[in-house]
């Protein structure tokens, strides 16, 4: 047997089965992992952008009643390997980024690690550093590849001629800021490490992926795989940042073997995550469009410029999306590269897809505000038949349905071209459209295990539920595979004693780790038929994608804003969004997977920025006060829906990824609502009140 | 690079203190260093987990407890200041969920928490304690007839969308689950009200 042509449990309204846990507060998160007698990590940082540690200071932080051991790069033990820079921490004096840690102190209480760690005196030879992204530097680079693994540039046609010769053209540059994750539970990691025989390690690690970071940490340690553990059954969020271990994990393994059968408990601060966890890094995409009068494409391009670390390379794939969302004989994307003397970025929700449908995605709503069509009919009149770039055929591609759908939804169709012309009060009101998409991801390996226990059937995965529903949605997947109710079955996930899983990134965990159960689970029904006994079991590996078609998930978001013609203040009291994204495992998680991602695209398009002075290299709004993410009040009417579809070659489910897709076009949207609704054009994230004050002063004066 | 010792340097001691908290209807007695926080002392020191700390600055909401029947960001009370209080987490609001007579003793969960579970308002669960104790303290404070920020007029004012998500924004959700948490408050309240409204009839 497969999959069921006509689930049963797959698609069904089921509630959370961690509901209950994470009302009361019972899911136990990292940190708080039930251990006695456990010591308290406080990290040391550097206060300089580049550098070298001259002299390190611990007597008085020793000398503190409480204190356990002090580690610096002259006493931390040597680590097996020191490729990952970002991981190679306390084995050299070299400073590499403002907030690098320098040393850690481990104490009996979290009190006097922090005044202990305050005590530490560092010194420093500062050498000048540069911390300024910029689209004029003469250093910035080709890297080998973006993530996770793309060609750095592609070129089809020739868009200088195209554009030359094109009756109507777009060229602008747009910029996205440097963006933070922060998942509201802190990177967290409880260590332990018991000396006897040939020594293991445990890790209660906050992570996306409990074998990764085994993988990761069994190499940084030099240790078998056998001799690390990697727990992690709920994760307060990761939004990426959580998908590759960062400098904590080490850190508290570190501490854990200076101390031994002591268990040591580390929770970054929330000023630190701001240097430690990884972040978004910001962008500058030239965009140029070129168009026949009737609104078909002539030439498409997108230049990203964008930043990385000096220790560590991380290319944004944020041309990527351009390369297939429309149709066009002439197209070219690149991206190039500086390393900064800064953190090094990482994963965040939608990596390249988000940034990268931010510009592109405003430039069509330029393009057809200078053709006089509608957006959406811009959008229609551009839809590729097969992938641009491959020739392959789409699995399923609905944008246009997503378009049209949301358009009824929304109210479209009443919509006044002309910007700057309705009123509510003091308020100027403007709706936009932009869309979304985000590639089908399926990772090389999962392995799931079936087994009958009692009267259940028990599905184990080291798979990761980061709030996106995993330990309901995979009993659901689970249930329909072996055709029984879904009371009947259990899982456990987030534990590398469970068959490996891969980390929960690109949108694949449910392709990936669903996969793996199906395939679990048909392996179960070959070898013990309808009627398995107590104790039978059977494993399945995720196969190979089907690697005939091209395969995307779609979607169109819809926005309303309210600029006050006063102030300037931008609001957003309706989202919405429409999506296609194959089979719905369960509509209640997905709609929050959907909202979720959305909300976080509301942020982004008003409120978040990190701020990195140039001149310290610190980010200096470096908390929830300063660095604002949308709050209750900040949100109104968001709502998200979906068309019914069933993608045969994606996965056995018929299901696409939907962690990302909803972050993805939000900003654009809000973008070209706000022109509509004031006549500017916002092309730099966020849309603050700065922004639009000039123009509206300027109307007023009229 | 050289390590170095300051001459002299000599012990620095902490102040303890003696106190004694009822959490979640349980009598604690513990010494603590006065500069802890009630946030570490319930999670580090008692293993009360269900407050989280999303910030430790009082910007997040994420450790939000009742004390005194108020709600208060744990994170910026210390320990100290809390001798002889009774403070309640997510986790023990399951205890008022129960009537005088003890007919729904034991699990059941607040009204305020089986409404977050109905509405999906929650995704990663990190937020989730500190939301629900903070929706159980806005509602009483709704009841009593608290104005906020968005209240118009004078008179009582009406639960209404704008009123919740104003008297629910000191919590922070980055899985952005707020829509649904709007949701949950207003069905909780409405059931409340309900309830109200039944044992008057049986009173009456
Ligand atoms: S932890 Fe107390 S408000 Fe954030
Ligand atoms: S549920 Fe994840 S932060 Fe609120």
């Amino acid at each position: 047997m497969t999959f069921p042509s006509e689930p049963d449990a797959v698609g069904r309204d089921l509630p959370r089965r961690d509901g209950a846990a994470k009302v009361l507060g019972t899911a136990t998160y990292a940190y708080e992992t039930p251990l006695a007698n456990a010591a308290y990590l406080h990290a040391v940082q550097a206060t300089i952008a580049r550098g070298r540690v001259t002299e390190l200071d611990t007597t008085a932080a020793e000398a503190l009643d409480g204190v356990v051991a002090v580690l610096t790069p002259s006493s931390a033990e040597r680590l097996a390997s020191t490729e990952d820079r970002e991981l190679a921490v306390l084995q050299d004096e070299e400073v590499a980024f403002r907030g690098q840690v320098v040393a850690l102190v481990v104490a009996d209480s979290s009190e006097v690690a922090r005044h202990a760690a305050a005590l530490v005196r560092v010194s420093y030879a500062q050498v000048a550093h540069d911390a300024e992204l910029r689209a004029d530097r003469e250093d910035l680079y080709a890297p080998e590849t973006v993530n996770p693994g793309l060609p750095t540039d592609t070129a089809e046609g020739d868009v200088d001629a195209a554009m030359a010769a094109a009756e109507v053209t777009v060229e602008e540059t747009y910029t996205t800021a440097m963006y933070h994750n922060n998942p509201m539970e802190p990177h967290a990691t409880t260590a332990l490490w018991d000396p006897a025989g040939d020594g293991f390690l445990t890790l209660w690690d906050s992570t996306q992926g409990v074998h990764a970071t085994r993988a990761a940490m069994a190499s940084v340690f030099g240790l078998d795989e056998a001799r690390v553990r990697v727990v992690c059954p709920y994760v307060g969020g990761g939004f990426g940042s959580k998908g590759q271990p960062h400098v904590n994990v080490v850190l508290a393994a570190l501490a854990a073997r200076a101390v031994p059968g002591r268990p040591v408990r580390l929770a970054l601060t929330r000023q630190q995550m701001f240097s430690l966890a990884g972040y978004r890094t910001p962008t500058i995409q030239r965009c140029r469009l070129g168009a026949d009068r009737d609104g078909t494409l002539t030439a498409l391009a997108i230049d990203v410029v964008e930043q990385t670390s000096r220790i560590k390379e991380f290319a944004e794939q944020t041309g990527v999306p351009a390369r297939m969302m429309y149709a066009s004989p002439n197209r070219r994307t690149t991206h190039r590269l500086a390393a900064l003397d800064v953190p090094v970025p990482s994963w965040m929700r939608a990596p390249g897809e988000c940034p990268g449908m931010f510009g592109p995605e405003v430039a069509m709503d330029e393009l057809a505000e200078c053709l006089g069509i509608d957006p959406i009919e811009l959008r229609i009149r551009n839809e590729p038949r097969v992938e641009p770039g491959s020739g392959k055929p789409f699995s399923t591609r609905n944008l246009v349905g997503c378009l049209r759908e949301g358009a009824v939804r929304f109210g479209w169709s009443e919509r006044d071209p002309r910007p700057g012309a309705r009123r509510r009060g003091d308020w100027l009101v403007g709706t936009g459209v932009a869309t979304s998409t985000y590639p089908v991801a399926r990772m090389p390996k999962s392995t799931a295990t079936i087994r009958r226990e009692g009267d259940r059937y028990v599905a184990e995965i080291g798979a990761a539920d980061l709030g996106t529903g995993t330990w309901t949605t995979l009993p659901q997947i689970a249930a329909d595979a072996l055709g029984v109710p879904v009371d009947s079955v259990d899982v456990r996930i987030g534990d590398t004693d469970y068959p490996m899983a891969s980390v929960a990134g690109g949108s694949s965990g449910m392709t990936t780790w669903g996969s793996a159960v199906v395939e679990a689970a048909r392996a179960f029904r070959t070898k013990y038929g309808t009627a398995p006994l107590d104790g039978d079991e059977a494993s399945g590996t995720v196969g190979p994608p089907d690697d005939r078609y091209a395969m995307h998930a779609f979607g169109a978001q819809f926005a309303e804003a309210h600029v006050h013609r006063d102030t300037g203040e931008v609001r957003v009291p309706r989202l919405l969004g429409v999506f296609a994204t194959g089979r719905i495992i369960n509509p209640r998680t997905a709609r929050s997977q959907f909202i979720g991602g959305m909300t976080m695209g509301l942020s982004m398009a008003l409120h978040e920025k990190s701020v990195l002075d140039p001149r310290t290299g610190h980010v200096v709004n470096h908390d929830f006060a300063e660095y604002h993410i949308t709050a209750n009040a900040d949100v109104d009417e968001i709502e998200a829906h979906w068309l019914p579809e069933h993608d045969p070659h994606a996965n056995a489910m018929g299901s696409k990824g939907i962690g990302e897709i909803g972050i993805v076009g939000t900003a654009a949207a809000v973008s070209n609502a706000v022109w509509h609704a004031c006549g500017v054009r916002v092309r730099d994230l966020p849309i603050t009140l700065d922004k639009v004050l000039h123009a509206l002063e300027a109307q007023s004066e009229r | 690079m050289r390590s170095m010792g300051v001459a002299g340097a000599g012990k620095s001691r902490a102040v303890k203190r003696e106190i004694t908290v009822r959490v979640d209807g349980i009598p604690r007695r513990l010494s603590i260093d006065t500069r802890m926080t009630l946030l570490d002392a319930l999670r580090e020191r008692l293993g009360v987990t269900s407050p989280k700390k999303g910030c430790d600055h009082g910007q997040c909401g994420a450790c939000t407890v009742l004390s005194g029947g108020r709600r208060v960001l744990s994170c910026l009370t210390l320990a100290v200041t809390q001798d002889g209080a009774e403070v309640v987490t997510a986790e023990g609001l399951t205890a008022e969920a129960a009537t005088p007579d003890g007919r729904h003793a034991g699990r059941d969960l607040h009204p305020v928490q089986r409404a977050f579970i109905d509405c999906d308002a929650l995704q990663c669960g990190y937020c989730t304690p500190g939301q629900v104790v903070s929706a159980v303290g806005a509602l009483d404070e709704f009841e009593k007839g608290w104005p906020s920020a968005v209240t118009k007029g004078l008179g009582a004012p009406r639960l209404d969308r704008a009123e919740v998500a104003e008297r629910m924004s000191g919590n922070l959700c980055r899985c952005a689950a707020y829509v649904n948490i709007v949701t949950a408050v207003q069905q909780a309240a409405g059931a409340a009200a309900a309830q109200r409204t039944a044992e008057t009839e049986v009173a009456g």
